[in-house]
This record gives C-alpha cells, sequence and structure tokens, in this order.
C-alpha cells in the first residue's frame, strides 16, 4: 500500500521511500521520512492532490509522488 | 501625509542608520508569519533595494532595540537550505553570504510558526550549522492553543543549545518586548556546541573546517557535502581532493542520496524534539473549525475558489472603472486647460498631448492595480494563495503547469505586468517561463476599451435565445484569450520547455487573519514597483507616440488652426474643422505615414490605413487604439462612442464598400486578443527572464498569432458572407 491509495480520514506510518524516484527528496524535506505518522486530509476534486498533515501540520502531494511511500495503515483512533 | 511628518520620519531614519551597526537576517518558512513579524519589529524604517543580477527585491529595514539598533534584512520563506526558486534561491545565498555586496548576517532571527514547527525545527537544524548568533521567534501560538496543541519554550530552548526562544503575536504586540531585549544581546551569545539533530555530520564538517584553519565555514562544507551534483567552490577544492571526503561521504550518506539522508536524521530528532516539548490537550471543535473542516472538502473548496475570484473581478471592475474614469477626465481636462492657457503650438502639445496624456495613463492604472494587490496581498497574507494553488493543480496539469500558476494567470485579467512579477514563487524554471508567455493572452483591462467599442458598433443587439449576443461575444474574446494562453503554455510545455515534470510542493497553512500593517506595507510596495517598471515604460511610450503623430507639421492645417483665437463661443462648426484639422495634420504625421506604408501588410485583414495606424500606435500600448482612432476618423480624441461608431460605421473604401464589415471587425478583434500590444509587458518580461530572448519571442509569437487569425476570419468570413 502506498500513500496515494490513503482514504481521507485514515492515518498511516511511512514504512518505505524511494528515494531514487524524481521529486520524492523534495517531499521528503517537509518532513515525509520513514517512521512519520501521516494522515490524509481532503484531496481536491478528482482525488488528487492529496492533503497529507503530519504533526498537525499539513502538505500537498500529488498522487504520482505519493505512490513512491509505502505505508502501513495506523489503527483508526478517531 | 503632510511634508514635515515625512521629513521627520526620514531624519530619525538617518539617525538610526547611523548607529545601526549589524545586519541580522529575518528567516522561516513560508507563511510563518515572518514579513508581519519584519514590518512590526522595523515600522516605517524600511527601504527596499535590489540584489545584483536578480529582480527579487531586497527589503531592509532598521528595528529600535532598547539600547541600540540593527538592521534588519527581511529574507523569502524557505523550507531548507538547498531551494529552488527564484525567491528563495535568494534567501539560501544571503544567508550563506553568497551575494557580492551583501555582507553575510551577523546573527538570525529564524521565525517558526507553532503549527508547522516539526518543519520550522528543520530548517532551524540547518540554520544552527552556521555557527552565528541565533534568535528564535515563534508566531502562532494562538492558532496553535486553539488546535489544542502548547509548546514548553524553555524546553525547546534547552533543545537547541541555549538559544533564546520567545513567543510573538504580531497583532498585539505580545513578547516583542522580550524579542528585543533578545535581540540586543545577540553579539554576545556564547558560542554553542554542534547542532544535535545529525551530530555525525555536524562533526565530520567541523573536522574539515579544522583542517582548513577555519577559512571555511562549517555550513559551507555541509553544503558542498550535500549536493555533490554543484560545482565545489575554489577555496574547496583542494580541502576537498583529500582529507578522505569520499570515505567521509561514504560513511554519511550510505548510498544513499544525501539530502534524503538528511530529511531523515534531522527530521528524527525534530520529531524526538516535538515529543518533549509540544503537548496535546484535549480541544472543543468549535463551530468555527468544522465549518472550515466543511470548507475544505472537494467541492465546497473548488466551489469557494470559484466564488472568491468571481468577488474580487467584480471589485477590481466595479470599483476601479469609475475612478479610471474620472482619472482620465481629469487629465483630459487639464490637457485642454493648459492649451488655453497657453496657446496652441509644439510645447503646450507636448505637454498636453505627451507628458500630461502620458502621466494619466500610467496613473488611470493604479486603480484597478491596487484593488486586484489589495486582494492578492489579503489572499497571500491569510494563507489562502497554497490553498488556491491546492484546489487548481490538477486543472492546470492539464497544460503542463501546476497549481502554482493560476493565481499569476488570474491576476493577469486585470494587468499581465503583476501577473509576471507573481511568477517568481513558481520553483520551476520551465513551469515559470510557460506561465509568464502564457499571462500576456488573458483578457486584460486594456483590451476591454476597444472591444466594448467595436462590440457596441458592429454586433446586433440581438438576444439568443436567452443570451445576449453582444455579451456572448465578449464572452467569446475571454475565451479566445484563455485558450490562446493555455495551448501556449501546453505547446511550450511539450517542446521548447519540455522536461522531468517538476514536483508539485507546498505546505498548506492553516487560515488565519490578515494583518492590516503588513497588508498595506506590502501594497505599497507592489504599487511602487509597478510604478517604477511598467510606469515608466508606459509614459516614455505615450510621449514617443504623441511625437509620430505631432510631427512633421503639416501647412493645410495652420489655417485652420487659427480658429483656435477666435472665441469657442462659435460652437460646432469650429469644432468640426479643428477635428478634421487634427485628422489631416495625423494623415500626413509619421504615424499616418507608417500607416499608409505598412497598409499593404494589413490589407489581407480589410483594414484601411487607418485601421493600420492605430493598430501600429497601439503596439506599445493598446489602451492608446481608441484614441487615436478617434483623431483619424476626425471625431477627435476626446470623441464618444456614439460619434465614433456613427463614423466608423459610415467608413469606405474608395470603391464604395464598407471598410468595417463583420468578418473584418471581428478579426479585427480577434488581432486583439491575441496581439501582445504592450511595452510594459516585454519589459517586464525581459526583467524578470533576465534576457531578450523570452520578449522577443512572445512578441513575434503573439502578432504572428494575431494576425492570421485575423487574416482566416476575415478571408473566410468574406468568402461566405459577400
Amino acid at each position: 500500500m502506498t500513500l496515494a491509495d490513503l482514504k481521507p480520514g485514515q492515518s498511516a506510518h511511512i514504512k518505505h521511500i524511494d528515494t531514487s524516484k524524481p521529486g520524492v527528496i523534495r517531499l521528503m524535506v517537509l518532513g515525509l521520512i520513514e517512521g512519520a505518522v501521516v494522515r490524509s486530509e481532503h484531496a481536491a476534486i478528482g482525488g488528487d492532490p492529496l492533503e497529507i498533515s503530519l504533526f498537525g501540520a499539513s502538505i500537498s502531494v500529488r498522487k504520482q509522488q505519493a505512490a513512491f511511500f509505502e505505508i502501513v495503515l495506523e489503527p483508526l483512533c478517531d | 501625509m503632510t511634508d514635515t511628518t515625512t521629513f521627520g520620519v526620514a531624519f530619525e531614519q538617518v539617525l538610526i542608520r547611523r548607529k545601526a551597526r549589524t545586519a541580522i537576517a529575518v528567516i522561516g518558512n513560508p507563511n510563518s508569519g515572518k514579513s508581519t513579524l519584519f514590518n512590526r519589529l522595523t515600522g516605517l524604517r524600511q527601504s527596499t533595494g535590489n540584489y545584483p543580477g536578480v529582480t527579487v527585491e531586497k527589503h531592509v529595514g532598521t528595528a529600535q532595540l532598547p539600547g541600540s539598533a540593527v538592521e534588519l534584512i527581511d529574507l523569502p520563506g524557505i523550507y531548507c537550505l538547498s531551494e529552488q526558486s527564484a525567491d528563495e534561491r535568494i534567501a539560501v545565498d544571503v544567508v550563506l553570504g553568497r551575494i557580492a555586496n551583501t555582507a553575510k548576517p551577523s546573527g538570525l532571527l529564524v521565525v517558526v510558526d507553532a503549527t508547522h514547527l516539526y518543519q520550522g525545527l528543520y530548517l532551524l537544524e540547518q540554520l544552527l550549522e552556521l555557527s552565528v548568533p541565533t534568535v528564535v521567534a515563534i508566531t502562532m501560538m494562538d492558532v496553535a492553543h486553539a488546535n489544542g496543541i502548547s509548546i514548553d519554550l524553555a524546553a525547546l530552548s534547552k533543545r537547541l543549545g541555549g538559544i533564546p526562544v520567545c513567543e510573538v503575536v504580531a497583532t498585539t504586540g505580545k513578547g516583542f518586548e522580550q524579542l528585543k531585549v533578545a535581540l540586543e544581546s545577540l553579539p554576545h551569545q556564547p558560542q554553542r556546541g554542534l547542532p544535535e539533530s545529525w551530530p555525525e555530520l555536524s562533526a565530520a564538517a567541523q573536522q574539515l573546517s579544522d583542517v582548513s584553519g577555519g577559512s571555511v565555514a562549517r555550513v559551507d562544507i555541509i553544503q558542498a557535502l550535500l549536493h555533490p551534483e554543484n560545482p565545489i567552490a575554489p577555496q574547496l577544492q583542494g580541502l576537498f581532493q583529500d582529507n578522505g571526503v569520499a570515505k567521509i561521504r561514504e560513511e554519511l550518506f550510505t548510498g544513499q542520496p544525501p539530502q534524503a539522508e538528511e530529511a531523515r536524521h534531522r527530521y528524527l530528532w525534530a520529531r524526538a524534539t516535538l515529543l518533549e516539548v509540544q503537548q496535546h490537550t484535549p480541544i472543543i471543535i468549535r463551530f468555527s473549525a468544522k465549518l472550515t473542516r466543511w470548507l475544505n472538502r472537494p467541492w465546497p473548496a473548488t466551489s469557494m475558489f470559484f466564488v472568491v475570484m468571481v468577488m474580487i473581478f467584480q471589485a477590481v471592475f466595479s470599483w476601479a472603472t469609475p475612478l479610471m474614469k474620472k482619472i482620465e477626465y481629469l487629465a483630459a481636462y487639464a490637457g485642454l486647460a493648459l492649451t488655453e492657457r497657453l496657446g496652441e503650438n509644439a510645447f503646450t502639445s507636448f505637454l498636453a498631448d505627451g507628458v500630461i496624456a502620458g502621466v494619466g495613463s500610467v496613473v488611470v492604472f493604479l486603480p484597478q492595480i491596487l484593488i486586484l494587490f489589495l486582494f492578492i496581498i489579503i489572499l497571500e497574507d491569510s494563507g489562502y494563495l497554497a490553498r488556491a494553488a491546492f484546489l487548481m493543480d490538477r486543472l492546470m496539469r492539464a497544460v503542463g503547469l501546476s497549481g502554482q500558476s493560476v493565481i499569476p494567470l488570474l491576476s493577469s485579467f486585470a494587468c499581465a505586468v503583476p501577473a509576471i512579477m507573481a511568477t517568481r514563487v513558481i520553483p520551476d524554471r520551465r513551469d515559470r517561463i510557460a506561465t509568464i508567455l502564457a499571462a500576456p493572452f488573458m483578457t486584460c483591462s486594456a483590451r476591454l476599451p476597444i472591444y466594448a467599442l467595436l462590440i457596441a458598433a458592429f454586433v446586433p443587439r440581438q438576444y439568443l435565445g436567452m443570451f445576449n449576443v453582444q455579451g456572448l461575444v465578449l464572452f467569446g474574446l475571454y475565451l479566445l484569450g484563455i485558450a490562446g494562453g493555455l495551448v501556449t503554455a501546453r505547446l511550450l510545455k511539450s517542446s521548447a520547455l519540455r522536461g522531468p515534470k517538476p514536483v508539485f510542493m507546498l505546505a498548506l497553512p492553516e487560515f488565519r487573519w490578515p494583518n492590516a500593517q503588513t497588508v498595506l506595507i506590502k501594497l505599497m510596495d507592489r504599487v511602487r514597483v509597478f510604478l517604477q517598471r511598467a510606469g515608466t515604460v508606459i509614459f516614455s511610450v505615450a510621449v514617443i507616440v504623441w511625437f509620430l503623430a505631432y510631427y512633421p507639421r503639416a501647412d493645410i492645417s495652420i489655417e485652420q488652426e487659427s480658429g483656435l483665437s477666435s472665441p469657442p463661443a462659435t460652437g460646432i462648426p469650429v469644432a468640426h474643422t479643428l477635428n478634421e484639422a487634427a485628422a489631416l495634420q495625423m494623415e500626413q504625421s509619421w504615424l499616418g505615414r507608417i500607416g499608409r506604408h505598412v497598409e499593404p501588410v494589413f490589407l489581407p485583414l480589410g483594414w484601411d490605413w487607418r485601421v493600420s495606424s492605430a493598430v501600429i500606435a497601439g503596439f506599445p500600448a493598446r489602451e492608446v487604439v481608441v484614441a487615436v482612432m478617434g483623431t483619424l476618423y476626425a471625431v477627435g480624441s476626446e470623441a464618444d462612442e456614439v460619434s465614433l461608431t456613427r463614423k466608423l460605421s459610415s467608413a469606405k473604401w474608395p470603391d464604395g464598400r464598407a471598410i468595417f464589415t463583420m468578418p473584418m471587425v471581428l478579426g479585427l478583434m480577434v488581432f486583439y486578443a491575441w496581439c501582445l500590444q504592450c511595452a510594459a509587458t516585454l519589459a517586464t518580461i525581459r526583467r524578470e527572464t533576465n534576457s531578450w530572448r523570452w520578449p522577443l519571442f512572445a512578441w513575434s509569437y503573439m502578432t504572428s498569432l494575431g494576425y492570421l487569425g485575423a487574416l482566416v476570419i476575415y478571408q473566410t468570413g468574406t468568402l461566405l458572407w459577400p
């Protein structure tokens, strides 16, 4: 499962990142690193780009790049 | 403001300038409230200059501290020290001391948004590698509290090696006294140890720095280690040749991209820090929070975006238009009054039709520029611009751009000049140039007078079902501009500007109320830049067009011009002759001669020499066309639309055919929609792209496109409806 598959309202933590893919490092600089717990907020119309929040801070991620972030779902907590 | 207060401020500024010794860079993430903090600290004691070789403005201000004064440099927001956009690169270069005539800052004021502490800490740790005295200001603590987050500042300061951390509220001024005290004691800040987030990297770099005898700073070595793709600075070459740099890299990065490893290490530390200093408290979700949440859902958010945009355009046009009419009237009145006072001669005409008309044609843009800028700055300051980019990203991707191009493109419906300036936030160079070249296609307000005139004169006032045909034609012209711009962007992105797809990376800030002082200061700043960049060009163009229309003088008109000395009470006949004299003068002026010379070029479009002359006069600034046509058709340059319309409809070719046929009029409007007739836009493109290549390309491309469009429409139209 990748970040691109995360539905609005779901939480997950990042397991593995393919750093060789274009644009991935730019997102890592915003804090998407292995172990980070992320939550999918809303997406734009058509489900892309995604709004991902981590530690209360929201960032925008295109699905194309989100697919390079492997995730593990977190149990629902709220 | 009276003269004395202006003088007072200026004088005070001089005194403070003399006392200021050190420059402190104000730096932080985008939307962290950095500019508001800067404005609050410096007030009106600000000045704007330029960095050598780039278009980004340099903002410097003086802050009065309890016992001294200090110079502050406000820098564009960044997330890390390897940034891409023109704006961001400047921030990095200033901080690292890479700018020619700007000294490396002696201290840093790092602004961190409490709601984005995670990303703020990352930049902060990178900046601590500079080993210069640093103060941290935490903003938006109130928003964080509302979100149920509190931050232990003392614990944070301890984690950061003891540097001062101050909480500030820019709107109320809370915390500014402590911040000023902290800034004052900056020079005496004790030496810190290495930053804790990636001690191995810091230590390795420090070791190399020590090998160089301290001649190369730790941060420069880190930058060189992290960016193996960049050429190594000459002073590092010796250092990097031996000393086992390859082995150091291998050990630090273990074959991973260096910046990815840096993100891993520093964010791991940032997370540990957050867990230590940040407490969550249960929050009562208020109605406003629920509303915001609902409004962020895809469809409501996108609808909201369009509502906001429509409201802005309504305001720009309905508030600005009456003001613009008044300014035009005032300029015309001043010109007439001057002519009456000084009598008709070359110098008077120069003053009235050249200088006053020129100033008028600059000032006439101010109302809408002010209103447009005001709204854009409010959107920017409230954090909405980032969300707009997020919402529109998918749509813009269809033409190869990203959401960040939306606001520049929308702004160019008022004027392309501020739009092109607003493209600086676009990180990718190709995206930025494609946006710059698409912007002049959007129907700017200077195109409206000629559209209004031609539509009112030649498009029937009929209804097609429930739609007004005139309205449909105007709407079609807007669509034509949008299509031209988007197709151009798409074509460029798949040819000359093809490259790897840029990443759309954007932090989405919380919505917040904009700060009035910041909005006003930014507004004044942008208007000043507009006047400097576009105003000077528009003014010079007006004077040049006046010269071309005034010289050489016709002998024939002298007789009629003497009629001016007779009292104007004789009424209409005199005015009639004056208008005819003006038309005759225009006919044999340089402008008229050029028009006659190029008539064959425009003949396939169905234009006579008068239309050609008016179009030629409009190349430097399209807004003069209606006035030139008024003069050429001998109804006077201040002619109302009705008399000009009547004159245009009855204009004939020598063989008796009407000039203004429907195909010709439609073609003329298409020419207007696509042609780049604006020297100010060209000058702005030249400045922002730093080369003549793109403005030349834009001009030839758009002119050919407009010509071809008009040609196809006129020729096929004439064939189908002879």
